[in-house]
């Protein structure tokens, strides 16, 4: 867990091989976005945006459709131009290099394979196509692009076409074809979206392990937070076209600083609940539990459901009336009404017991309180 | 706020970025070879034919067109396209009939079986049934015997006719029956309706305008056609003399303003076609499955 | 019926109409197509094969036939290649008049071949719009070979550019941006990977615009000049024959051209049955 939260470029450990596929010290950027803002008409898909990335990272980008997270992927690519602002690879404008300049590996939801190539002209087509100073000879192109199917782990099909692979090989050609170029950044864009769950888990396992191994600063887009937080260094959340929050896995699970943070990331519950005298009023008796700095009045609390202490006393606590139990997987659900109308769901162990009826005193163990007009209508 | 700096990549790219699409000065090029090519090859001959046809003066473009040989080839043409349409119309409900709502062996042998005009030539076309009913065809001499003359009268014009056009009604009514599946039809019939009625109450309005549309496409290929008529007909001037072949014996007889001056009727018959196609494509694309087949 | 009607069906239908549908559409074949074709080429076989062979590869017959191919395959490589281009101009650029220039690509379609024939022959003969231009020249295109190959570029390029259109409106933009972000430039991007691509569908057209071309009569028949060894198209040649109730010879001549047809329907079938095969499918 520690390994993942460090800033420090991952030079593969020794004993590893560093030759293919590894990023030369040189060529891995640090990537420096700031107040990129991009306009559609008059609809703005970023409305600003700053993000500094450092050589090395592995970041990622997640938040709901329309967040402007692809957009933002797609600048870095050189796919797309924002109307104003700067993109900076390790302090030079990236903004006047057009997207052959740029050298940057893209990999995409769905594969983008050249469907008439085979696996192996695939992967040397970035070096094929190169002017000629800079082109390697053909055997050297084969020589490399064999060495990257074996580093995805493909080796034996190279003179497959892609129709013929499923879509985790595909996948993997895709990204060998990617780090062939040697590329100063790696973009990832949304890349496990097209495949099944189970080779997604196994994808993601297996990126993880190239990205300790290459080392290239890399950024990938997701709207699937359990792939965020499993794989990223970092990752940036984003909502409507603007950064909510760029934080660790940890900080951002465990430290939402937004409601919809908190209610994007994991699992969340909500209560209406008033500011008073520094104490929190939840339908006109007191909780417990300290207020933190939050201003007088309108707010809502959130809590995860299974961050909380059950008991049969309600004094001071969340007064809930069980509407309904739950298995789920290894844990129990209930559903309990709050102040008659609110619903909340809490999780607890499975071997809870309890009649079916009656009330529970809730106590969230960790919580927020935002103010009202912070909270959006998530 | 940092500067708000707008690099010159912005400035350059004309709406957004250029990956894909061609630099200005290629795109401007090949569309104006397009124009050009198109130009040349496919407007400068229709515009020929109208230049041509007046080319001796209005008067003598209407006494072309109103001379009596001209006005028989112009019955003869629509007497033609009134029996082949039509017949091609049943063929092709049938055809569409049997293949869209029922599965059978060897679908695909008679949908290359409806095709295979399209690979014929037309003079090959013609040849066909003057074998079989030309004075030395096979059924030559039993024809003659009966006093039946189908080679060089209407008969063997309109059998030509049919076998050049038949596939255009069957090829934009299959693939849309198809698609529309046998729901409809099934609804109809638990409800109570008779084959006929669900036929004509249910299925027909569902694809009329692939039907209008195979029509018209059906039409102007009749009216138009030349090669496998010219071997079936006999050129006899009056008689079995469509406007495509009354428009080659003027030709060859250096009547060139006349030629035209009829040609010019057919080139007006193409263009409300291909008005009528278009219109037909753009305001019910969907329901045209084959519009962009051809 | 219902017997015929239940050995014919694999699934059983409540929807009525079935034998009459079947039965009638293929009766139609059978009389307007089938057995026409079955008397054209039992005829041709009443001369036996080395009769047929002599007919066939006779000298003015071969030069008849290899004249119809090979300006169909120079006509059907020029439509190949403008066709691409306009095609792509059609679907990838905006500008005024596109709409238009598309629908005008049908009129070879919509007129009648004679209409055709006559027009062009006007353009091309020496006194006209274009053969004017060229005459001082010395260059003649009006009752030339050169002229064939004009008349059947006219007929064939609606074929190449319709096929052509539909695969390109679906070609994948992102294949575009990979290509891009691995490094290749614009044209490297066209003729590496796009143009590929479209090779099915290219050849599927020009295997069309070639098996139109070489039956091809009312537009090729007044440019041609009709000069026997030299400009004298087969399908000619069949009504020369026909005239000189030469029947069996016209019946050759007509098999081997169906059968040249037949060839190109099938090298198109199996194009596309490799592409299926080799890209899978969409």
């Amino acid at each position: 867990m520690d390994a993942r939260v460090t800033n420090e470029v991952n030079y593969p450990a020794a004993g590893l091989d560093r030759g293919i596929g590894a990023a030369p010290r040189d060529k891995i950027v640090d990537v420096s976005v700031e107040n990129v803002v991009r306009l559609f008409g008059a609809t703005a898909a970023l409305h600003g945006v700053s993000l500094d990335i450092t050589a090395g990272e592995l970041v990622a980008l997640l938040g709901p459709s329309g967040s402007g997270k692809t957009t933002l992927l797609r600048i870095l690519a050189g796919l797309d131009v924002p109307t104003a602002g700067r993109v900076l690879f390790d302090g030079e404008d990236a903004l006047k290099l057009t997207v052959q300049e740029r050298n940057v590996g893209l990999v995409f939801q769905n594969y983008a394979l050249f469907r008439h190539m085979t696996v192996l002209e695939n992967i040397g087509f970035g070096l094929r196509v190169r002017p000629h100073e800079r082109r390697p000879s053909r055997k050297e192109i084969k020589r490399r692009a064999l060495e990257l199917l074996d580093f995805v782990q493909l080796s034996g099909l190279e003179k497959r076409y892609p129709s013929q692979l499923s879509g985790g090989q595909r996948q993997r050609v895709a990204f060998a074809r990617a780090l062939a170029i040697e590329p100063r950044l790696l973009l990832l864009d949304e890349p496990f979206g097209a495949l099944d769950a189970k080779v997604r888990r196994d994808l993601r396992r297996w990126l993880r392990e190239i990205h300790d191994k290459t080392g290239h600063t890399t950024v990938f887009v997701t709207h699937d937070q359990e792939e965020a937080l499993e794989l990223a260094d970092r990752v940036v959340v984003m909502s409507e076209g603007k950064i909510e929050q760029i934080g660790t896995p940890d900080q951002i699970y465990d430290d939402p600083n937004s409601p919809f943070v908190f209610s994007f990331i994991g699992e969340s519950s909500v209560l209406p609940v008033n500011i008073e005298q520094g104490k929190i009023w939840l339908d006109g008796h007191a909780l417990d539990l300290p207020a933190d700095d939050v201003p007088s009045g309108e707010a809502r609390l959130y809590f995860r459901p299974h961050d909380v202490v059950v008991s049969d006393e309600l004094a001071g606590a969340i007064p809930g009336e069980i509407l309904a139990f739950r298995r789920h997987g290894g844990t129990r659900r209930v559903d309990l009404e709050v102040s008659g109308r609110d619903r909340i769901e809490i999780e607890l162990p499975a071997d809870f017991s309890h009649g079916l009826s009656g009330w529970l005193g809730i106590r969230p163990r960790r919580y927020r309180l935002f103010p009202a007009s912070e909270a959006s209508a998530s | 706020m940092a500067d708000v700096a707008v690099s010159p990549s912005v400035v350059l790219s004309l709406r957004g970025p250029s990956v894909t699409t061609e630099k200005p000065a290629v795109r401007v090029t090949l569309i104006v070879i397009s124009v050009i090519f198109l130009g040349v090859f496919l407007l400068l001959p229709l515009a020929a034919v109208f230049v041509e046809a007046f080319r001796a003066g209005v008067g003598a473009y209407f006494a072309a067109i109103t001379e009596p040989d001209a006005l028989s080839a112009i019955k003869l043409t629509l007497l033609v396209a009134a029996i082949a349409v039509p017949s091609n119309v049943i063929f092709g409900l049938a055809a569409s009939w049997a293949i869209a709502k029922f599965e059978f062996r060897g679908k695909s042998v008679l949908n290359s079986l409806i095709d295979l005009p399209f690979s014929v030539s037309p003079v090959i076309s013609g040849l066909i049934y003057v074998l079989l009913f030309g004075a030395q065809g096979y059924f030559g001499p039993f024809l003659r015997s009966e006093g039946i003359q189908i080679i060089f009268a209407l008969p063997g014009i309109v059998l030509a006719t049919i076998f050049v056009t038949f596939p255009f009604v069957a090829r934009e009514l299959v693939p849309l029956m198809q698609e529309q599946g046998t729901q409809d039809e099934e609804a109809a019939l638990s409800l109570g309706a008779s084959g006929w009625k669900t036929f004509f109450k249910v299925t027909l309005p569902n694809i009329r305008w692939a039907l209008l549309y195979g029509v018209v496409l059906c039409n102007a290929r009749a009216m138009g056609e030349f090669g496998a008529v010219s071997v079936v007909s006999g050129h006899i001037r009056g008689k079995t003399n469509t406007m495509p072949l009354h428009v080659e014996i003027l030709y060859n007889e250096y009547n060139f303003a006349a030629a035209f001056a009829v040609a010019s009727l057919l080139a007006l018959l193409a263009l409300v076609t291909l008005v009528i196609k278009i219109t037909l494509e753009w305001r019910y694309a969907d329901q045209i499955v084959a519009s962009r087949r051809h | 019926m219902a017997g015929a009607r239940g050995l014919a069906l694999k699934r059983p239908s409540a929807i009525p109409g079935f034998g009459l549908a079947l039965g009638f559409t293929l009766t139609y074949l059978s009389l307007i197509v089938l057995i026409p074709l079955a008397g054209l080429v039992l005829k041709s076989a009443t001369l036996g094969f080395s009769g047929f062979w002599d007919v066939v590869t006779g000298p003015r017959t071969l030069a008849a036939l290899e004249l119809s191919f090979f300006t169909s395959l120079a006509a059907a490589t020029v439509n190949a290649v403008f066709g691409v281009i306009i095609a792509w101009v059609l679907i990838r650029y905006r500008f005024p008049g596109r709409r238009l220039l598309d629908a005008f690509v049908d009129l070879p379609f919509a007129l009648p071949t004679a209409v055709a024939g006559i027009a062009l022959t006007a353009i091309y003969a020496p006194n006209g719009w274009i053969g004017s231009l060229l005459d001082p020249f010395g260059i003649k295109v009006a009752y030339t070979r050169f002229g064939i190959a004009i008349a059947l570029i006219f007929i064939g390029l609606p074929f190449v550019v319709r096929t052509v259109q539909p695969v390109l409106e679906e070609f994948d933009r992102e294949l575009e941006e990979a290509s891009a972000t691995l490094g290749a430039n614009r044209r490297q991007t066209v003729f590496r990977v796009m143009l590929p691509s479209l090779m099915p569908a290219i050849l599927t057209g020009f295997a069309l615009a070639l098996a139109r071309a070489v039956g091809e009569y009312g537009s090729v028949i007044f440019i041609a000049g009709n000069m026997p060894f030299y400009s004298e198209i087969a399908p000619l040649l069949i009504i020369i024959r026909l005239e000189e109730f030469g029947y069996a010879q016209a019946a050759a001549i007509g098999t081997a051209m169906l059968l040249i047809s037949f060839g190109l329907l099938l090298f198109v079938h199996l194009v596309q049955a490799w592409q299926r095969r080799r890209f899978g499918n969409g």
